[in-house]
């Protein structure tokens, strides 16, 4: 090996050559793949924490026609026996109800979620989507009740904080095409358990904002008790149970534990739910593999040719080892060495830069806000987005850049096999 | 009890598409431990490739070469590899020293081939240079060394595994006169020292002046053989 690792540097200026190719092309390679990979993660992570959660519980009644009437029967059993599980990290129930919502300025069809906001805390991060003006006020050290009021009045609210009765938190979208605000009134019409169409005025406590403007554009939440004396349904008859888990790599485990518990209900993991995000996970990291593939290739066939023109440079000199009495093993390792060491100093440099800019953007942003923010909302996907890679991925990298060096540089190890030392002796370079 | 024996060489060059060469024709020969013999003959009348075959670099196209009592021509090729590494010292003309090792890590190359430890490689490497005047010069690279200094490294490295003999084809014909006298001095002293056999291929009169038995060949025979008392 130290052979080879001296051979490298007999022809610095095409050693660096090809070093800076690697560099370059895993550098070029590694940051699409992490910017792929960070934006893939944070609209899986926008979708799961804040929209969708891990695993969702229904009657399979409700999911075929969305009536009031289709609600989770013997829900505390199956809540009950969620929070027994390990690696359950919170769980809460829904009142989901497919609404009328009017201001004094537009109507619009939505979902209302009735639900308990403390357990949703602990399950989704729809409180974290609230700008909380009461969080700030108290940073700010506002403590007269009155002053903090019309601190509220003015901002984007509270999550279910600031107003008392019947609080409703909307989405920045439906806001807009509501024309209401922090405060504003708005009025739910919706049919009651018993089949009547009946109603209620909410006020909005809070404005929440996603990356997915559609989300935002179709979800209201309330609190599930105020929604249960409007329409008679009890708040222990939810029409969703949400589960998230410490670790989203448990839910197939869960889901089937669960669907062997409670067969009469349809559960859910994320995948299924939307299989979108699941399919997007997936084609990301299928991307992200192909890309590298191609650059490795690229890259090989430049080995390839590196170390075929080594072959010939050197072939007096490998008549020479042979005739001394290297084995043909051992004058075929020194080629194959040769060629992974220059891959992987060439790997050292392009992934040792990679990591740099990768954790540099992956704390400031990058930020697209400018050029193409209501395209990428559109899509459920932030204008900022946080490049990231994780470390089996570079583990991978550097797997395959070995393997590329071993196939670029076998066809030329092959060749200087095939040399008469008798013969090569006698070459003249 | 010899350590070459040739029974009737015959090597013909046949690449099918032009005139075959009779290289060798039948050639008779037999050297013993610790002889000092150099094969002489115009170009073209077979000496390197006697050397070739002598060296296992090359197979016969019939006869008989026992070497050290094993018949090269039964060997295969990884054999005949792990036989030259053992058995055979190589001296080339162009010196074939690995630019990217200094001296001290050429001369120790095929110890570390047959796994010697490194610590009489070490040893060896430092007397073997020190023997041919290359003490102080131990971890210079080729580059940094004359043709005259680079041919005693090449010597020093053929002689490093104990060979049974050394080869050395046309070892001199890139130096100066005082560096070949210097060389041969070297190379005779060793042969008394470490009796080992030293078989040369040259034109080089200063060679052949050294030399204790002189074979000259022509056209693939052997047409002469003198050996000095």
């Amino acid at each position: 090996m130290m052979i080879s690792w001296k051979n490298i540097w007999r022809n610095k200026t095409r050693s660096l050559v090809v070093i800076a190719a690697i560099t370059l092309g895993l550098f070029g390679g590694l940051f699409s793949s992490a910017m792929f990979k960070g934006m893939g993660d944070q609209r899986v992570h926008e979708a799961l924490s804040k929209e969708i959660s891990h695993i969702q519980i229904h009657n399979p009644l409700y999911l075929e026609n969305p009536e009031i009437g289709f609600y989770i029967n013997r829900a505390g059993e199956v809540l009950d026996f969620i929070r027994q599980q390990d690696g359950v990290a919170g769980v809460t129930s829904r009142t989901k109800l497919t609404v009328m919502i009017g201001s004094t300025s537009a109507n619009s069809g939505v979902t209302v979620l009735g639900i308990d906001p403390d357990r949703e805390r602990q399950v989704t991060e729809l409180y974290k989507a609230v700008f909380d003006s009461s969080e700030v006020a108290r940073e700010l050290k506002i403590h007269d009740p009155e002053q903090i009021q019309a601190f509220l009045k003015d901002s984007v609210g509270a999550y279910f904080k600031g107003v008392s009765r019947n609080p409703i938190l909307i989405g920045e979208k439906l806001a807009h095409k509501l024309k209401i605000k922090v405060r504003s009134k708005v009025v739910l019409t919706f049919q009651s358990v018993d089949g009547n169409l009946t109603g209620g005025a909410f006020r909005v406590c809070g404005i929440y904002r996603m990356n997915n403007s559609m989300f935002e554009e179709a979800n209201v939440f309330v609190r599930a008790d105020d929604l249960a004396k409007l329409t008679g349904l009890p708040v222990s008859k939810p029409h969703e149970i949400a589960i998230i888990l410490n670790d989203f790599n448990e839910t197939t485990p869960l889901v089937n534990l669960l669907k062997q518990h409670f067969p009469q209900l349809e559960i859910s993991g994320w995948k299924e739910l939307q299989p979108d995000i699941g399919m997007m996970n997936d084609f990301m990291n299928a991307m992200m593999t192909f890309m590298i593939v191609i650059i490795l290739l690229a890259l090989g066939f430049g080995i390839v040719n590196t170390m075929l023109m080594v072959v010939m440079e050197r072939s007096k000199e490998l008549g020479m080892l042979m005739a001394i009495g290297m084995s043909k093993i051992r004058v075929f390792s020194m080629i194959i060495f040769e060629s992974v060491l220059l891959c992987l100093t060439g790997a050292a440099v392009g992934i040792g830069i990679s990591v740099l800019v990768i954790n540099y953007f992956n704390i400031h942003g990058i930020d697209l806000t400018k050029f193409a923010k209501e395209g990428f909302e559109a899509m459920g996907f932030s204008a900022v987005f946080y490049p990231a890679l994780g470390f089996d991925f570079y583990l991978l990298v550097t797997l395959m850049v070995v393997i590329t060096g071993i196939l670029a540089s076998t066809y030329p190890a092959l060749k200087a096999l095939k040399l008469n030392p008798a013969e090569a002796l006698r070459t003249e370079v | 009890m010899n350590i070459i024996e040739i029974k009737d060489l015959v090597k013909i060059y046949d690449d099918k598409k032009s005139v075959p060469v009779k290289a060798l024709n039948g050639i008779e020969l037999s050297v013993a431990p610790g002889e000092f013999t150099t094969i002489v003959g115009p170009s073209g009348s077979g000496k390197t490739t006697l050397l070739n075959i002598l060296g296992g670099l090359d197979d016969p196209t019939s006869g008989q070469i026992i070497v050290n009592n094993v018949n090269l021509s039964t060997l295969k090729s990884r054999e005949k590899i792990d036989f030259r590494m053992r058995y055979i010292g190589f001296v080339f003309q162009a010196y074939n020293l690995i630019p990217v090792l200094t001296a001290r890590e050429n001369v120790e190359f095929i110890m570390h081939l047959q796994g010697w430890p490194k610590k009489k490689r070490q040893e060896r490497s430092a007397f073997l240079l020190k023997a041919v005047g290359l003490g102080d010069r131990m971890n210079a690279r080729p580059g940094k060394l004359s043709g005259g200094q680079q041919q005693r490294v090449a010597v020093a490295r053929a002689l490093a595994s104990k060979p049974k003999f050394i080869l050395a084809d046309e070892p001199t014909a890139n130096l100066d006169s005082k560096t070949t006298e210097n060389l041969l001095d070297m190379m005779e002293q060793m042969n008394r020292n470490e009796q080992t056999t030293f078989i040369f291929s040259t034109h080089d009169a200063r060679v052949v002046a050294k030399a204790r038995r002189i074979i000259t060949i022509e056209d693939g025979k052997v047409i002469h053989e003198e050996t000095k008392k």
